[in-house]
This record gives structure tokens, C-alpha cells and sequence, in this order.
């Protein structure tokens, strides 16, 4: 019982195993209800991944003069005019010995990170309609996918917060350190992903089948950021007193924008606020997921 | 004991009609109706039997497809062809039944699938060969082969968007025919380029089917069909109504469709067009060789028609299209009617070979096709002394056409005569 086709595709394990089926069997049927997440599919697929991302990181600044400059301009902007109307205006960089344009940058950092990846997972199902009506893949690639080019950006804006960091040491102004606390900033850039993953997920299936999230996207990232410590603190003077910290950190946000902000500050990170973000955060990607694979199947049936 | 490469087994997809009034199209609908009106959706969910209007794009459909072999699946549109394609290729559910496939497969329902206008043709090739399943490895493998066979080398690192739309088909069409999978679906794909290229894609088909791959197979190409496919399955209503060698089930479905349609038929409504063809001149009901023959098309349309053109095409009994008579082609003057005009083409001498022919009547306004209609009619050539040499003509090796010829010998004399004083 051996393949006549194996020769002609000697790069796949299955064929040369010898077991007793060489072939790879796919079933196909109705499946109603809810789905766990096929990993190894997934796996099989990293390379579409890739792909995808690549074309999104690809296509992101064609034709625009400036490039991909403007993953610098976005967030440096956005820290300029935060300092002037919230630091000089709304006096809330009084009280802080740490630079408030770093406090703010620090969080736009992920903020921009997450309102980025959200936004484009929210729309990302829609905007692939036409592959979705005409080939087959984990449709889960589509929202994971997006999270990439935000990711990249992000990355290339740490850069800038390195200068700045540096800028500031140099000159001696505030208080700035390197704190060794920075080994911890993976942990709280996880927490982001995971958190814009789950939420662009859940969006994503939602506006397949109901088009007006593609505009409570818009207004819901920017309630969501002024419900995240964004343009405040937590403590001190001007921050959120210290009883609201466990409500606030409902929002999985809260716990990786504090996080990645005390990393960088050296100031004690708040564990039990990690914590409470680190399990909102799991549970909004568990909702995401769970969503997403239960509406799969219908995709090309209504999109 | 080779096991099938592909069973399917009882399939069958329902499509709700009207479903967009069920289920909530909006989430305000759907938080509504789950919120205020938990009276009407009780009552909607006691009687969703009765109140949705199924519609079965596939009932119970079964075949097997062993290992290698070449399957054709045919079927007038909405036979279910494109649903049983989709199911296949994983892209929809079936609603019941089951399918179990051995191998790789690799489904072609369109060419150039994920393209991205912005990126370059090079670009373009490694994200389409990657969503239609290659691996990097692969695409790395067979993009010199690729290129070659697109003819687009010189525009590899220009944007998509700035080829035209033969170059991007070619282009698509030369990453599809590089997938190696043991499983391909495809669908129609074969329709597109011009003529030479429209070979050349022919040729890598035959070439695949012939490497011991599985190919499924959908088209309305009979000549296609009957010349890659070893069987055939014929789809109707959403189930096999035929199964077996493709020249048994391909003549089948044309025969169903020649009793459908004969002279004087009458269209179905379209869109408010309706369409009546009537073939005149007929002796019996046959159409003889170098006798006239008058198609008569009257059309009845509710929205007048500013610019129109009407355009008959002629299928012989493979589905290929021999020629179209064309008013836009034959004549520069458009006409114009409120209502209903009727339009006498009159052939003055027939010079068919014998045989079944279609007639597809297109009427167009403004450049715009209105309305189609694919096969609505047939008439029948008998055998005829075209000529009138006493000599008749054999359809199955001779073609389609009679064209009387002015035929001139030249013979060996006169030939070194004539090349004598040419130097």
C-alpha cells in the first residue's frame, strides 16, 4: 500500500515514515459547536504566517515619501502633544521625578503597539474576504498575521526610546537609571500580544458577521486608551489612588502598560496588578479564540 | 487495494434563502431581538422549520476517486458544482455527509488568489505560491521554471498593479501550474489568456493529469473535459445524476440540454428581459446545408434599451463556440426600443457540417451585457450536398464548416514555365 506520488514529493516526512498510510487524510464534515484550536495545523501553516506578515510589513509604507519613518513619527508625535496638553496643561507631570516624556512614551510604546493591532485584526477578516471565498487555510492566521508589522513598528520604537533614555542620562536631567528590571520587558510585551491577539480576534469574527464593529472599532480603541494608563500614572500625587488599582487592572492593558513603564523607570512593578491584567488578558484571548473557531466555519458562507 | 484518493460520501450544503432576514444583519438587529423581542424569536425558533426557505446546493452526493485518476465534474450553473468545489477545498462545511481525502491537496479556484497590487511581480509569486500551499522551499525551487513559463522576466520587479490584465493572469496562472501537490481541484481556471496561452495552460493540464496526479476537474468545456478527464460526473440540482467515462456522461448532459431547448424557445425571464428565439426555414425539423434558415429573436425587456446590440453565438455539440454573429461587429449602427423589438437574422445558405448546434443569445445596451442566455436554443444540420458534388462531409473529422473555395491547380509544366523568367 505505497503512494505512487511519493517520489514526487520526497520532502514530506509522512511519505518515507513507511506506516501504513503514507498520505496525509483530511476529513471533512459538518462540525457544529465549539473548536479547540488545531496547534499542529497551525505549525503546518507558519510559513503562510510569514508570508503574510511579510506582505503586510511589505506593502505598510509603500509609496509614502517618509517611509517607515512613520513608525517613529506616530508615537513621538502622540508623546508631544501628550506632554504639552496633560504634563504642562493638565499639571500632570508634577510630582514625578522621572521625566514625564518618558512616562508618557513608555506607554505609548505598547499603546500604539495594541490600538494598531487591534484596529487592523478588527478589519483584517473583512479585508481578506477574497481569500477566505477562495482558498483554505487556518483562518486564524488572518487576525495573527496582523499583529506583525505593529510589532515591527514597535520595535523600531524602542530604538527611539533608547536614544531618549540615553539623551537623558547624558544631559542629566531627571531621574533616569538603567534599572535591571528591563529583562522583565518581554514578559509585559507578551502580555500586549496576547491581549491585541485576543482582542483583534474577537473583533475580527465580530465584524464578519455584524459590520458595525468596523466603527465601534474606531471610538472603542480610544475610550479604551484613556481607560489605560496612557497619559497617567498609577500612584504619586497625580496618579490613581492606590484602592482603584485592582478595578483598573481588569483592563489587561493596565498591568502591561504599568509593567512596561516600571521597567523602564526602575520603580517596583505591582504584581497583584500584573497578575489581575495577566488573567484578563489570557481570558480575553481565550473568549477571542473560542469565538473566532465556534463562527469559522461560517466565514465563506456570509462574508 | 489502492485506497480512493478522495470519498465523498453523502454530501450535502442547505443555503437558507432570504437568510439575511432571519439571522440579524446588523448587531443592533441581534441584540434587539435577543433583548426585546424574546416573544418573537420563540416564536420564530418554534416555527424555523416552516419559516426559512432551504435551498439544497447539495443533496447526498457520493463518489470516489481513486488515486491518480482524472475526474471531470460538469453541470449547467447552479448545479452545485462551485459548492462541491468549495466543500473540497475546505473553504465551506458541508451541512452533512462526510468527505475523507488522502494527500495534499492543492485547489485552484481562481488564478492569482492574495495578489497584492502594490507588490512586485517577484513579490507576488512567493505570497501566491505560499497561500495556494507551496513551501518557501519549493516556490524557491521552481521560480526560474515559473518565470519562464509567465514570459515575464522583464517585469519581475515592477509593481503589480502596473501589468496589465494578461500579464497578471500569466503570471498567476504560471505559479498555479507549479503547485506539486497529490490532490489539485480546479476550477475553470482554463478560461483565460489569449489563444497561445490558452494552449500552452492546456498543455501543462494534460501534462499534469497525465503524472499520475488526482485531478478534479470542473469546467464547462466539453472538449476539455472529454480530452483530460477518463470519467466524468454529472451534476444536476445539487445531485449525480451521471458517473461514469466522459464521453458517455458528456453526451448525456448534451442531450438533456437539446431537450430542454429546441426551436422556438422561450427564454426564461432574466432580470425583466425575456427572450423568444424561433429558427425558421426549418424542413421538418431540420435545418438542410446551403438552404436559408431565419433566427427570429424577439426580446421583451421592462427598462427601454438606448444602445443596443444583439449577439448570437453558435456551439457545436462539444460546447465550443464556432462563431458569433454580432450586430456591434457587423454594423455601427446601434438601435433603440421602449419595449419589445423582435430581430429577424437571416442566413442565406447554411454550410454546416451535420450535427446539433447552440444558439446563446447576448443582448447588450451601452456596452453593457443585460442579459445572457448560455445554449437557450438548438436546431439540428442534417446532411446535405453542399457542394453539389454528390459528396457529403464527415462531421467528426472535418470540422464544422462548408466554405466553398475557388480551388486552382497549377500543374508541373506550367510550374518551371512560370519560374523560368523570374531571375
Amino acid at each position: 500500500m505505497t503512494s505512487s506520488t511519493a517520489p514526487s514529493q520526497p520532502e514530506i516526512p509522512e511519505n518515507s515514515s513507511g506506516s501504513a498510510h503514507p498520505l496525509r487524510a483530511t476529513v471533512i464534515e459538518a462540525r457544529g459547536g465549539w473548536q479547540a484550536v488545531d496547534f499542529q495545523e497551525l505549525w503546518r501553516y507558519r510559513e503562510l504566517l510569514y508570508f503574510l506578515v511579510w506582505r503586510d510589513v511589505k506593502i505598510r509604507y509603500k509609496q509614502t515619501v517618509l517611509g517607515a519613518t512613520w513608525a517613529i513619527i506616530q508615537p513621538v508625535m502622540t508623546m508631544v502633544v501628550f506632554t504639552i496638553f496633560f504634563g504642562k496643561f493638565g499639571g500632570m507631570a508634577e510630582g514625578s521625578d522621572f521625566p514625564y516624556p518618558i512616562l508618557v512614551f513608555s506607554a505609548l510604546l505598547p499603546w500604539t503597539f495594541f490600538a494598531n493591532s487591534v484596529s487592523q485584526g478588527g478589519n483584517s477578516l473583512v479585508n481578506s474576504a477574497h481569500l477566505i471565498s477562495k482558498v483554505y487555510f487556518p483562518r486564524l492566521l488572518i487576525p495573527l498575521s496582523t499583529v506583525g508589522a505593529p510589532l515591527l513598528d514597535l520595535t523600531i520604537s524602542l530604538g527611539v526610546l533608547a536614544v531618549m533614555l540615553g539623551g537623558y542620562l547624558y544631559a542629566g536631567v531627571g531621574n533616569v537609571v538603567i534599572s535591571p528590571q528591563l529583562v522583565l520587558l518581554p514578559l509585559f510585551v507578551l502580555i500586549t500580544i496576547l491581549t491585541a491577539f485576543g482582542v483583534g480576534t474577537l473583533l475580527s469574527a465580530l465584524t464578519i458577521a455584524y459590520r458595525d464593529f468596523r466603527y465601534v472599532l474606531n471610538f472603542l480603541v480610544q475610550l479604551w486608551m484613556f481607560a489605560s494608563p496612557v497619559a497617567y500614572v498609577l500612584g504619586g500625587e497625580t496618579g490613581v489612588p492606590e484602592k482603584w488599582w485592582n478595578l483598573i487592572a481588569l483592563n489587561p492593558m493596565t498591568g502591561a502598560i504599568v509593567g512596561f513603564r516600571r521597567c523602564i523607570t526602575g520603580q517596583n512593578i505591582p504584581w497583584e496588578v500584573v497578575g489581575i491584567s495577566g488573567l484578563s488578558s489570557c481570558l480575553f484571548l481565550l473568549i477571542g479564540v473560542m469565538y473566532f473557531r465556534r463562527v469559522e466555519q461560517r466565514f465563506a458562507d456570509i462574508i | 487495494m489502492s485506497q480512493p484518493a478522495i470519498t465523498v460520501n453523502n454530501v450535502s450544503k442547505r443555503f437558507l434563502i432570504g437568510a439575511a432576514d432571519e439571522q440579524a444583519t446588523t448587531f443592533y438587529d441581534a441584540l434587539s431581538s435577543l433583548l426585546l423581542s424574546p416573544l418573537k424569536r420563540f416564536r420564530r425558533l418554534s416555527q424555523k422549520a416552516s419559516s426559512a426557505e432551504e435551498f439544497w446546493a447539495l443533496k447526498d452526493v457520493s463518489f470516489e476517486v481513486s488515486e491518480g485518476e482524472v475526474i471531470g465534474i460538469i453541470g449547467h450553473n447552479g448545479a452545485g458544482k462551485s459548492t462541491l468545489l468549495k466543500i473540497l477545498s475546505r473553504i465551506t462545511e458541508p451541512t452533512d455527509g462526510r468527505i475523507e481525502i488522502h494527500g495534499r491537496v492543492a485547489s485552484l479556484l481562481e488564478v492569482g488568489t492574495g495578489f497584492h497590487p502594490e507588490l512586485t511581480g517577484r513579490e507576488n509569486i512567493y505570497l501566491n505560491g505560499s497561500i495556494l500551499g507551496m513551501t518557501r522551499a519549493e516556490i524557491d525551487r521552481n521560480f526560474d521554471a515559473i518565470v519562464e513559463f509567465s514570459g515575464m522576466e522583464r517585469f519581475l520587479d515592477t509593481p503589480f498593479k502596473r501589468y496589465s490584465s494578461g500579464m497578471g493572469v500569466r503570471l498567476a496562472f504560471a505559479v498555479a501550474a507549479h503547485l506539486d501537490p497529490e490532490i489539485l481541484i480546479i476550477d475553470e481556471v482554463l478560461a483565460v489568456g489569449d489563444a497561445q496561452f490558452q494552449r500552452k495552460c492546456l498543455g501543462k493540464m494534460s501534462e499534469v493529469a497525465g503524472s499520475g496526479r488526482t485531478v478534479l476537474f470542473v469546467s464547462h468545456n466539453m472538449s476539455a473535459v472529454q480530452n483530460l478527464c477518463q470519467r466524468t460526473v454529472l451534476l444536476d440540482h445539487g445531485r449525480v445524476i451521471a458517473d461514469g467515462p466522459s464521453t458517455e456522461v458528456v453526451d448525456h448532459y448534451l442531450h438533456a440540454l437539446n431537450e430542454q431547448s429546441s426551436s422556438g424557445a422561450e427564454l426564461s425571464s432574466v432580470s425583466g428581459v425575456s427572450v423568444k428565439v424561433d429558427i425558421r426555414g426549418l424542413q421538418g425539423d431540420l435545418c438542410k446545408p446551403n438552404e436559408p434558415v431565419e433566427f427570429v429573436v424577439d426580446v421583451t425587456t421592462e427598462e427601454p434599451i438606448s444602445e443596443g446590440h444583439l449577439a448570437i453565438g453558435i456551439d457545436d455539440h462539444h460546447g465550443i463556440r464556432l462563431t458569433t454573429l454580432n450586430s456591434y461587429l457587423q454594423s455601427t449602427e446601434a438601435f433603440q426600443f421602449e419595449h419589445r423589438a423582435r430581430f429577424s437574422v437571416q442566413w442565406d445558405r447554411v454550410n454546416l457540417t451535420p450535427g446539433t448546434y447552440w444558439l446563446s443569445i447576448s443582448l447588450v445596451n451601452s456596452l453593457n451585457r443585460v442579459a445572457h442566455w448560455e445554449r437557450g436554443a438548438s436546431f439540428v444540420v442534417s446532411e446535405g450536398d453542399f457542394f453539389g458534388t454528390g459528396r457529403l462531409p464527415d462531421p467528426n473529422h472535418q470540422g464544422n464548416f462548408m466554405i466553398p473555395v475557388k480551388w486552382t491547380v497549377t500543374t508541373d509544366e506550367s510550374i518551371t514555365g512560370a519560374k523560368e523568367p523570374s531571375p
